[in-house]
């Protein structure tokens, strides 16, 4: 049984929202960097972009960062591919870095992406967005800018649609 | 995605994992470009490298490969070794397999060696192959279509239309065994050329081109890949002399120059420079025996990520 909880116009609306909320807390985008975490979260970190240059008239440094070789459950599963992490030339050293994700769910995924920024450099200050949070936290880790509070049994999966890798843009709840 | 859970040999791997194994050394290449140095991965595993023959390149390269992903490495070289005192395999492996290795490399003189580790129950984890006598040399091959492809081709794809040749010693080559069938795998075309009395017996089953003479053909191939003359595995003569084995299938300054101007030389090292090459030939801007090197580390790193990190899918739940 699947249940849409985002259409389209939310989830641009929520964007819209949290491109504000970003440039309110930071004072502008001077010192930002958005980083997606791959898939969902590139695609997520480049609306934001899109967003905050409309708001602000300014570029924004945006990147990606993949995670999957900081996993803490890569033995549990067959040997994951890895998906490409870019990081600007002049790195995130006093940064104000905001990883960006779809959704926000046991908080290992954002525990992994602060050990790979610990590799890199040594940021201001790390900042999250996600579109969904689902509840569920494993871990004491806390989004800053949430798109969408969706409270959920661990039974049910969370799937978010985001063109172009899918037709629409919507979030659903299967199960 | 499945693996193996041993690497033995390149007709181990599909295409779709050989792309794959390309596909996370292009990624890792890219992380070590920037400030990333070192990744947790495979931290708290033990990855013994088992070597019976001298190595440079390969031992200090899957050396590097492993401390990068945070393993601990055993060197255990054959020389200086109780394999002196007459110590067997067997023991050797269940001396390592007691002190918790969790992956071993290995590299034998004999044919075959890897496999009897692999399937002989001695030891646990997955067994790497890092040449066994005239058999396979898996991690060459693949950093040398590694190499290729980050020249011809791209992310995502294999070297389909690839024109490579192989010249030299092909009879005792694993590299030119290895680069043959994982060339064919990935669609390349592959020409060797030798004298009659260097290929093996059944060479026309390769999936290869065979000739005699180099400069016939010389302008239509994308890589040139000297071999060198494994003297070491020689006991009977295969041809006049050196000097003239250089003459007639040497790569030289006159050859480089007919070769077509995209064309580049390739060398799976050690070189005997002015044998099997020249240094000029050698040293020039079309040679990527240096890049060979470089992506080497890489590639092993995708290897030993791709067979240890995850589930491995002959190993079950760990």
């Amino acid at each position: 049984m699947t249940r849409t909880v985002l259409t389209h116009d939310e989830i641009a609306r929520a964007i819209r929202r949290i491109a504000h909320e970003i440039l309110e807390r930071n004072k502008g985008a001077k010192n930002l960097l958005l980083l997606g975490i791959p898939t969902r979260g590139v695609i997520l970190a480049e609306r934001l972009q899109q967003s905050i240059t409309d708001i602000e008239g300014q570029p924004v440094a945006i990147g990606s960062i993949d995670i999957t070789l900081h996993r803490d459950d890569l033995r549990l599963r067959p040997p994951r591919p890895l998906s490409p992490t870019n990081i600007p030339t002049d790195g995130i050293d006093g940064r104000d870095v905001v990883l960006v994700d779809d959704v926000f769910f046991s908080g290992r995924t954002i525990r992994a992406a602060l050990d790979a920024l610990g590799e890199i450099g040594r940021p201001a200050t790390v900042q999250l967005a996600v579109l969904v949070d689902r509840g569920h936290r494993e871990l004491p880790i806390r989004a800053d800018y949430v798109g969408k509070n969706l409270p959920t049994s661990r039974s049910e999966n969370v799937r978010v649609h985001l063109v172009p890798l899918e037709e629409i843009d919507e979030v659903v709840i299967e199960g | 995605m499945k693996f193996p859970k041993h690497l033995l040999s390149v007709e181990d791997l599909s295409r779709e994992n050989a792309i794959t194994i390309l596909d996370t050394a292009s990624e890792l290449a890219r992380v070590s470009d920037g400030s990333i140095k070192k990744l947790p991965t495979l931290r708290g595993r033990a990855i013994v490298n088992l070597f019976y023959e001298d190595s440079t390149r390969t031992r200090i390269s899957f050396e590097t490969a492993a401390k990068r992903l945070s393993a601990d490495v055993i060197n255990f070289s054959a020389k200086g070794s109780s394999v002196s005192k007459g110590e067997s395999l067997k023991d050797t492996a269940l001396t390592l397999q007691a002190m918790g290795a969790d992956a071993v490399i290995i590299r034998h003189p004999s044919s075959g060696a890897p496999q009897r580790l692999a399937e002989a129950g001695w030891i646990k984890g997955p067994v790497i192959n890092a040449g066994d006598g005239t058999h396979q040399h898996p991690t060459q091959a693949l950093l040398d279509a590694f190499t290729i492809r980050n020249r011809f081709g791209e992310v995502g794809k294999g070297l389909d239309g690839v024109k490579i040749a192989i010249i030299g010693d092909i009879l005792h080559s694993r590299v030119a065994r290895s680069n043959v069938f994982l060339a064919s795998i990935l669609g390349a075309e592959v020409t060797l050329i030798s004298p009659p009395t260097l290929l093996p017996v059944g060479i026309e089953n390769w999936p290869a081109k065979i000739r005699y003479r180099i400069d016939d053909h010389i302008n239509d191939f994308d890589v040139v890949m000297p071999l060198r003359i494994q003297r070491e595995r020689m006991h009977e003569g295969f041809f006049p002399t050196e000097r003239e084995f250089s003459r007639h299938f040497g790569v030289n300054q006159d050859r480089l120059a007919k070769m077509k101007s995209s064309g580049v030389i390739l060398h799976p090292g050690p070189m005997n420079r002015g044998v099997e090459i020249d240094a000029l030939s050698a040293d020039s801007d079309r040679s990527l025996i240096v890049n060979q090197v470089t992506n080497g580390v890489f590639v092993r790193m995708a290897v030993l990520y791709l067979l240890l990190a995850g589930v491995n899918q002959g190993l079950g739940e760990s």
